[in-house]
């Protein structure tokens, strides 16, 4: 679809052209136009890619969050959005720290709220201004946050019906076998193989 | 304060002394179609406030994806929708294919149309016949269900599974479908629109089902908008948008078939909708069958990221090295980022798949119509009576699988 493409890398020329103070970069890879912002003018931004009669992106699609724990900026937001009008997708991302809070943007895509509580549950990440950002996903007093990739994936309670207490009692995590994690990565290529107790293999 | 008495003490009448009630509604409710817990604030029967808690079904989908490999986790797929599994699995396997960047054979590609349709009469089967049960029908999900009954049978003979198929593979379908099999999916479509018209006889004129759904959830173009709906809450209310055609994958593009809209975006109108996508459906079943035919070949594009021939695996050394690969380490997908969106039966399902070039995903997103429509619910049920909350939820065709993912 080199059309589309061409009509991708313009729309980000424009919005690019338009509004400098938001746009960090953007590029269009796999036929998607991506852009990544600055946090603190996110609601301001997606206001004006709704209202921009080029752009009358009106839809919210999703919005997540991904975790690189090894970057200064741990986090990034991303928002898809979609033109029911125009018939283009665009998202955006911004990059955040740990103890960053990034503007909530509930007041212009009402649709926004659940998304926003979704990526507070899993990722720890608060949206300032958010109405109501409780969990949601997760139970009723849950502490910690999933989709972190320090979170281990076989959390840290379980919980099971105590025919004593008559209810159901949350008890930390006991695996009857170390939880299997196999690296099927290729020998000749990206496995490591340490031979435990082999402290004269640095010295040689 | 909150129950109307005053501080001196005065004497009250009745009256004042009438304050909202809070009711549960759900987990266990036959019309909350699986664990939805609303709790709704209620003047009389007039609801007040309505808030929606979902999670009761999270499994962690998300996070269990990233430590398996890419075709480990095409089954939660199916288990997410799981009224319409395969339309699922497609999502994902077009994300795959967009990065890797590998073209479908052309049987392949009719094959998955045709489940994908298929998919969709089983999801609307379903959803029209329960939801009018919600509102008081007894027989419509019996009749419906004999022919769901039906459709399930074509999967198992296809993928050996009746709901968790795990058939749609990157670069292709698991298996050809064979002769008699398609003969049989042609005898069902062309029966089905005499069934669709029972099931059209005992509803869309009957008197107690429009009093229950005409004028009730109606949704206008600026909520759609607002909201984030997606598929037939929007056809609803008369917007043509069906990514079929909007943005078409796979190849929509060949076949002939018509969107249904709504005039007036109630739950009525939703009903109309998903009947007549039934039928095209069923017009889209017999174009594939008949292209179908006339297409031989392949159904996997043969490659690093699919198995290799059985026959070759006996007789190949290097064949069977990559089948054992294949499936214990997996196949590695470029670095990248994408978002892969079909037009699933309930509305757009969407993978947002970020890729760091090993064997497993760095991050799968998955986005489910469910989730906006659900949210929506506080703004759409307000103001209705209670026992329109079951019709409204019916309609906006929640299933918790993907909800909660």
């Amino acid at each position: 679809m080199p059309l589309d493409i061409a009509a991708l890398e313009e729309l980000g020329a424009t919005i690019e052209l338009k509004r400098p103070d938001n746009v960090l970069a953007w590029d269009v890879t796999h036929g998607e136009l991506n852009i990544d912002v600055t946090p603190s003018g996110i609601a301001d931004f997606v206001e004006f890619l709704r209202t921009e009669p080029t752009c009358k992106f009106s839809s919210l699609v999703d919005i997540t969050a991904v975790d690189y724990p090894e970057r200064p900026k741990r986090f990034d937001v991303v928002y898809h959005f979609l033109s029911m009008y125009q018939n283009q997708r665009i998202r955006l991302r911004a990059a955040l720290r740990e103890e960053e809070m990034i503007p909530s943007i509930t007041a212009v895509h009402p649709s926004a709220n659940w998304f926003e509580r979704e990526v507070f549950d899993m990722f720890g990440i608060i949206f300032s201004g958010h109405p109501d950002l409780r969990r949601i996903l997760t139970d009723y007093g849950f502490r910690g946050y999933p989709l972190r990739k320090d979170f281990p994936t076989t959390g840290y309670t379980e919980v099971r019906y105590d025919e004593a207490a008559k209810r159901v009692v949350y008890e930390p995590v006991k695996l009857v076998q170390e939880y299997r994690q196999f690296d099927f990565m290729s020998p000749w290529e990206g496995a490591e193989y340490i031979l435990p107790g082999d402290d004269k293999k640095d010295a040689k | 304060m909150m129950d109307g008495s005053n501080q001196f003490g005065d004497a009250q009448t009745g009256e004042q002394k009438i304050r909202n009630f809070n009711i549960n509604f759900g987990p266990q409710h036959p019309a909350a179609h699986g664990v939805l817990r609303l709790v709704l604030e209620l003047d009389g029967e007039i609801v007040e406030r309505c808030d929606p808690h979902i999670g009761l079904l999270h499994r962690g989908t998300e996070k269990l994806m990233e430590s398996r490999t890419y075709l480990q986790n095409l089954p939660y797929f199916d288990r997410l929708d799981y009224v319409a599994p395969m339309n699922q699995e497609h999502a994902w396997c077009l994300a795959i294919e967009k990065l890797c960047g590998v073209e479908v054979p052309r049987r392949a590609s009719l094959i998955r149309v045709l489940y994908s349709e298929i998919g969709r009469v089983l999801n609307h089967l379903l959803n029209v016949t329960t939801q009018a049960m919600d509102v008081g029908a007894l027989t419509p999900p019996l009749w419906g269900f004999e022919e769901r009954e039906k459709l399930m049978i074509f999967y198992e003979r296809a993928c050996g599974a009746r709901l968790h198929a795990a058939y749609f593979r990157p670069g292709g379908v698991h298996q050809d479908l064979t002769p008699k099999l398609i003969d049989d999916i042609e005898e069902w479509a062309r029966e089905f629109p005499s069934v669709l018209d029972d099931i059209d006889s005992l509803l869309t004129e009957n008197r107690i089902f429009k009093q229950r759904n005409a004028d009730i959830g109606v949704v206008s173009e600026e909520d759609i908008q607002l909201y984030g709906f997606s598929g037939v809450m929007v056809r609803g209310s008369g917007l043509a948008w069906d990514l079929r055609r909007a943005q078409p994958y796979e190849c929509y593009d060949e076949f002939d078939f018509q969107i249904p809209v709504g005039k007036n975006g109630d739950c009525y109108d939703r009903y109309l909708c998903r009947m007549e996508e039934m039928r095209q459906s069923t017009s889209i079943i017999l174009q594939a069958i008949a292209k179908l035919r006339e297409t031989p070949g392949d159904v996997m594009t043969r490659g690093k990221i699919t198995p290799p021939k059985r026959g070759e695996m006996k007789t190949s050394m290097e064949a069977l090295i990559h089948h054992f690969k294949l499936y214990t380490e997996g196949f590695r997908v470029p670095e990248g980022e994408v978002y892969a969106a079909v037009e699933a039966p309930k509305g757009e399902f969407g993978v947002y798949l970020v890729a760091d070039g090993t064997n497993k995903p760095y991050r799968a997103k998955l986005r489910a119509p469910g989730y906006l429509h659900l949210q929506a619910m506080d703004h759409i049920a307000t103001g209705h009576q209670l026992a329109d909350v079951a019709a409204i939820i019916g309609t906006m065709d929640i299933v918790f699988g993907e909800v909660d993912r």
